[in-house]
């Protein structure tokens, strides 16, 4: 089988009591590139944070499998290893923590003991890949996202994607706070990513990301619910009209997660 | 508990001891002064630690060790000081209380500079010691541990460096406690002339799991008019050993001493790290780190007094806590009134790991002068979950998403230390106390 399956089913999940999601169902597989849309506070972050195991997020029902396995079944670097990998909308600094040092764990982490990534192997990698990113080489050798600049969290958390190569991958905003060569070089990053062993769940406010990665799927969120899927033109769309034809199509008036249809 | 105050030697076999050893006569004599004065002095107070029933009386004095022919001839735990690629030109190891081992450059020599173990300086040099031993920096009759040290100093090194003269490598001093049962009353004196510089590291290191015995270190680095002195050292003791360790600093114009100490003790210790920045744009960085496993007790005071104009001061400790330790941080920054310009900065930093751990940091400015600047922070917090949850969601398992946030912490004050061979063996010590 080429790539992987993540397959999310019926998710609900609690936040401190509030349930955020209400029944998320989707579907990737390896090789398609989805989008998240939808408004702000309609659960996207949640969605992502539950995937990767956030200790906050509780599921109360429905289920999470990576290639028919349970993903909710393992720790958050268990569901790592096993190929997922979530580049978050707001990355923690890990002080003294050099982003070499960090990356190297990462990778070493899904080695064998005794078979780590050989010093100069590892040099090269990171080298080409900062090139490609146009990422200076100071970064490197920088504590991990301590003092970057909004932009320079968002290249480091692609930089990341590049060198862990997961199977599958969602970005949450990760065009946020990006100026717009900085935005050609990060999506120039994911779509070198492209390939029938990964698979991408984008998560997105705007088309612009959009206008550099196709979509082959675009999904709608709404109150805690994928209320809409379609195709690429769907971006276009909302980008055009905004939101409010879906909630009138659907007979929705208040989008955020509090409120029921 | 009853506290037994008196004293393990008396004046003859200090008198003895001194004359073995072919001391001048005011060093004999600097010697039994000291031991009246510690029989009626009290113990220092170090804030918020009661040290009231700690041994620091009872102890065996002395212990000999043999030499070494080769640097690459010892065991690997004190292998590990330096890196057998490149041996220290410049080192002298002290086994017990015996020279094992010592090298100096030929052309360091040729320039007058000294480093050698303080007996021979007191033979050698005996001026140069005389005029600066327990004079500017630490007195006596501070309190009993100071004349305590002045009665029954054990070993030392001495190190001086003439007017003009910078030199690059390092100069490197190992306390090797062999015996577990020996006490350690160390001197350490650097002397840094006019307009010279220099980098001075140094290993304290014992294996007294069980012995109980006493380490009494006091340091004394002296900075005169433009020098630089770098100042780093690892200690190590084993937990058998209750420690008191000084280390005080007296920069003049535009002088400046940094310290980068690693204290990694696993006994009770109390620590006192303190700087007078006596001269006008004089400068310090007084950087430490330590972790505190088992039931140990510490205390460390980080102090920079100043009284020169526009001098620099900078503070930063951090510390981790785990299982049943305690540990407390005082730093205290004091502007004397006078000093315009001054500016102090403190940063106190303490990582909980375990419920049971204590740590209290405690930031202090005592301002006299009011055209200064100065800042101080300090926190006591645990390690982030969202830190660990962001490291394992790259794969990382919490274990060593830990250890990574741990040296994390650390690094700031490591990274400090100016022999890359001794930074990695404060890294493996970090390691084997946090792990
Ligand atoms: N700790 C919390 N306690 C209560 N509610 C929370 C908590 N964390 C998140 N929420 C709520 O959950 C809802 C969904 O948040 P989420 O971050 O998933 O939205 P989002 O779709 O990613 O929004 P945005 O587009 O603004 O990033 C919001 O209403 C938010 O306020
Ligand atoms: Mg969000």
């Amino acid at each position: 089988m080429a790539g992987s399956t993540l397959e999310i089913k019926n998710l609900h999940v609690e936040i401190e009591g509030k349930e955020i999601l209400k029944g998320v169902d989707l579907t990737i597989k390896g090789g398609e590139f989805h989008a998240i849309m939808g408004p702000n506070g309609t659960g996207k972050s949640t969605l992502a944070s539950a995937i990767m195991g956030h200790p906050k997020y509780e599921i109360t029902e429905g289920s999470v499998l990576l290639n028919g396995e349970d993903v909710l079944e393992m720790e958050v670097d268990e569901r790592a290893r096993a190929g997922l990998f979530l580049a978050m909308q707001y990355p923690s600094e890990i002080s003294g923590v050099t982003t070499s040092d960090f990356l190297r764990s990462a990778i070493n982490a899904r080695r064998e003991e005794g078979d780590e990534i050989p010093l100069m192997k590892f040099i090269k990698d990171l080298d080409k890949d900062l090139d490609y990113l146009e990422i200076d080489q100071s970064m490197a050798t920088r504590y991990l996202n301590e003092g970057f600049s909004g932009g320079e969290k968002k290249r480091n958390e692609i930089l990341q994607l590049m060198q862990i190569k997961p199977d599958i991958a969602i970005l949450d905003e990760i065009d946020s706070g990006l100026d717009i060569d900085a935005l050609k070089v990060v999506s120039k990053g994911i779509n070198k990513m492209r390939g029938e062993n990964f698979g991408c769940l984008i998560i997105t406010h705007y088309q612009r990301l959009l206008n550099y990665i196709t979509p082959d799927f675009v999904h709608v969120m709404m109150q805690g619910r994928v209320v809409k899927s379609g195709g690429p033109e769907l971006a276009h769309r909302l980008e055009a009209e905004g939101y409010d034809w879906i909630k009138e199509e659907l007979g929705i008036e208040d989008e955020t997660v509090g409120q029921n249809a | 508990m009853a506290v037994d105050t008196k004293l393990p030697y008396d004046k003859s076999y200090i008198e003895q001891f001194s004359s073995e050893r072919n001391e001048p006569a005011w060093m004999k004599e600097l010697r039994i002064n000291a031991l009246e004065q510690a029989e009626s002095l009290e113990l220092p107070k170090p804030d918020k630690t009661k040290i009231g029933n700690w041994n620091f009386t009872r102890f065996k004095h002395v212990a000999t060790g043999e030499t070494i022919s080769s640097l690459t001839d010892l065991p690997a735990e004190i292998q590990d000081f330096f890196d057998v690629e490149n041996l220290p030109e410049n080192i002298v190891i002290q086994r017990n209380h015996s020279v094992a081992f010592a090298q100096l450059n030929e052309e360091l020599k040729n320039k007058g500079v000294i480093f050698t173990d303080i007996f021979t300086a007191l033979k050698e040099h005996e001026e140069l010691v005389k005029r600066y031993y327990m004079k500017d920096a630490v007195s006596v009759d501070e309190h009993k541990l100071t004349a305590l040290h002045a009665a029954l100093m054990n070993g030392g090194v001495f190190v001086y460096v003439p007017k003009n003269v910078q030199i690059e490598e390092p100069l490197q001093a190992v306390f090797w406690q062999e015996d577990p049962e020996v006490a350690l009353v160390n001197h350490v004196l650097v002397v840094a002339e006019e307009n010279s510089e220099l980098t001075y590291v140094e290993n304290y290191i014992s294996n007294n799991k069980e012995e109980a015995t006493v380490a009494n270190i006091v340091t004394e680095v002296i900075a005169q008019d433009n020098a630089k002195i770098s100042f780093g050292a690892v200690d190590n003791f084993a937990a058998g050993t209750t420690t008191y360790v000084n280390r005080r600093g007296v920069g003049y114009r535009h002088a400046t001493i940094d310290w980068a100490l690693g204290q990694m003790n696993d006994g009770n210790t109390v620590s006192e790290n303190v700087t007078h920045l006596i001269g006008d744009g004089s400068v310090s960085n007084a950087n430490a780190v330590t972790v505190g496993r088992g039931k140990q007790i510490q205390n460390f005071t980080a102090k920079i007094a100043q009284w020169g104009k526009n001098s620099d001061a900078q503070i930063l400790q951090r510390g981790v806590m785990k299982e049943s330790a305690t540990t407390i941080f005082n730093a205290i920054g004091k502007i004397e009134h006078g000093a315009t310009g001054a500016n102090n900065e403190q940063t106190s930093r303490v990582l909980m790991l375990s419920e049971k751990a204590r740590g209290d940091a405690n930031p202090i400015l005592l301002i006299e002068e009011d055209d200064v600047t100065a800042g101080h922070a300090a926190s006591v917090g645990r390690v982030d979950p969202m830190q660990l949850y962001y490291l394992m969601s790259r794969g990382i398992t919490q274990e060593e998403a830990e250890r990574l946030v741990i040296h994390g912490f650390l690094d700031p004050v490591v990274a400090q230390l100016p022999i890359a061979a001794v930074k990695k063996q404060l890294k493996q010590v970090i390691e084997r106390k946090v792990n």
